[in-house]
């Protein structure tokens, strides 16, 4: 049978032949392991950027965590210096308190030490007083003629005669 | 400077020098008219070579071949020297091999998104096929046909056979997709575009063919030989090498992904009916 075209069935054949032997070298040779080093390089490059974004969410963690308690510690360390000037507030209020209780018994102390010399130098001196007068008395009763109470003036101020008269 | 005007005044010499000669020389002759190199051409029916001593087949036959040969030799080679030492940063030879297989490999899962694995490796190949191919008849090889007289070996697509080869293989390699993601059924819906492998098949012929016969239309002419192949011979081969292979590779891809789409399930389909409802 005669094909047109000079077309040749035979042919044709051996151009499929031709073409499934190219097809197959060309997908073992070239084709499949260059797409399998470029699947392996977008693994890695994949495997990477997950690497890379969990350590990114772990940091993101760590950093919340660390504000967290930063954020804590600044709560506490607020609260203790409330607590220290509390403390340090009450300490204080006691010390003016006991100071003030310790300044009162000291001027108690003082003013009953004072109450005590005032009532002691006035005991002191009425009982002189009182021993002047006897001495007095006595010297009185010892030179008759004289006025007792120029004499007793006398003798109170020092020995001196009387110079009122 | 002045080496570069002597070297300029060399050039201009040894050019006009050897058209002189080549316009002296004269041919020894036309062995067969304009018409009769045209029809041989495209028929091949006088320039017919033998294959091994066992059958006479047309120059497009040997090309075929030897392009094959030559395009497993140099991926043999890349296989054996180049890729052992790929890196994560590709030099220029890996970036090369990695755009060819990146350009096929996701035309295929582009346009055939659930079933692109063979739909790949086949259009690299063709696509290697059909570019080196129609590189080849730059090469100008010459052989010797059964009858004696030399031949320029030609782009193996400018037979028709092999134009129809590839064609009807593509349109196998489509209803093939069809019936991997259908079953028998899915042959049906490639044979609904029963005027494809006609279409590829002459496309393919047509456009390598066209190349051809201006090429020997201005090759008969001893005139037409200076400066015009430079842009017919080389320019126009490799516009046809790169669109002839983006055609036929994109058509592949296209077809395939349309007939290997899998079904919409019934579930779904009812759904949508009953919320249409």
């Amino acid at each position: 049978m005669e094909w047109p075209l000079n077309i040749d069935p035979q042919q044709i054949l051996l151009h499929w032949m031709n073409f499934a032997i190219l097809t197959g070298g060309l997908y073992f040779l070239l084709y499949k392991p260059v797409k399998q080093f470029m699947e392996k390089r977008e693994a890695h490059y994949r495997d990477l950027e997950e690497q890379a974004e969990d350590k990114l969410a772990r940091a993101e963690q760590l950093q919340a965590e660390a504000q967290a308690k930063l954020e804590a510690a600044d709560d506490e360390i607020h609260d203790e210096r409330m607590r220290a000037q509390q403390a340090a507030s009450d300490a204080a209020q006691e010390q003016l308190a006991q100071a003030e209780e310790q300044a009162r018994r000291i001027v108690a102390k003082a003013q009953a030490e004072a109450e005590q010399s005032k009532e002691r130098a006035l005991r002191e001196s009425q009982k002189e007083m009182r021993e002047l007068a006897a001495k007095a008395a006595k010297k009185l009763a010892a030179r008759p003629g004289e006025d007792f109470f120029d004499q007793f003036l006398d003798l109170t101020e020092g020995g001196g005669a009387h110079e009122g008269r | 400077m002045k080496q570069h005007k002597k070297g300029l005044v060399v050039w201009l010499t040894a050019v006009v020098l050897l058209l002189i000669a080549a316009l002296r020389a004269g041919s020894p002759g036309r062995s067969e008219s304009v018409q009769e190199a045209m029809r041989d051409a495209v028929l091949h029916g006088t320039g017919q070579i033998s294959l091994f001593g066992l059958k006479a087949v047309n120059p497009g036959m040997v090309s075929a071949f030897l392009v094959t040969a030559i395009l497993l030799a140099a991926a043999a080679l890349i296989r054996i020297f180049a890729i052992p030492r790929f890196k994560f940063r590709p030099g220029r030879l890996q970036l090369l091999l990695e755009e060819a297989v990146g350009l096929f490999s996701g035309m295929a899962r582009g346009n055939s998104p659930h079933r692109n694995r063979f739909l790949g490796a086949y259009i690299f190949a063709a696509g290697a096929h059909v570019f080196v191919g129609t590189l080849f008849e730059l090469l100008g090889l010459q052989a010797v046909t059964v009858h004696g007289h030399p031949i320029t070996l030609p782009a193996p697509l400018s037979d028709v056979n092999a134009a129809i080869a590839l064609g009807t293989l593509s349109y196998l390699v489509i209803a093939s997709g069809g019936v991997a993601e259908h079953g028998p059924k899915g042959a049906l819906k490639a044979l609904k575009e029963f005027s494809l492998p006609i279409s590829m098949s002459f496309r393919l012929f047509g456009a390598l063919l066209s190349g051809l016969l201006v090429t020997e239309l201005v090759y008969y002419y001893v005139a037409l030989s200076f400066v015009l192949p430079v842009v017919v011979g080389v320019l126009f081969t490799l516009l046809h090498a790169l669109i002839q292979t983006y055609v036929l590779t994109m058509l592949v891809a296209l077809y395939y992904g349309e007939v290997s789409e899998p079904a919409p399930k019934k579930e779904k389909k009812k759904r949508l009916q009953a919320e249409k409802a």
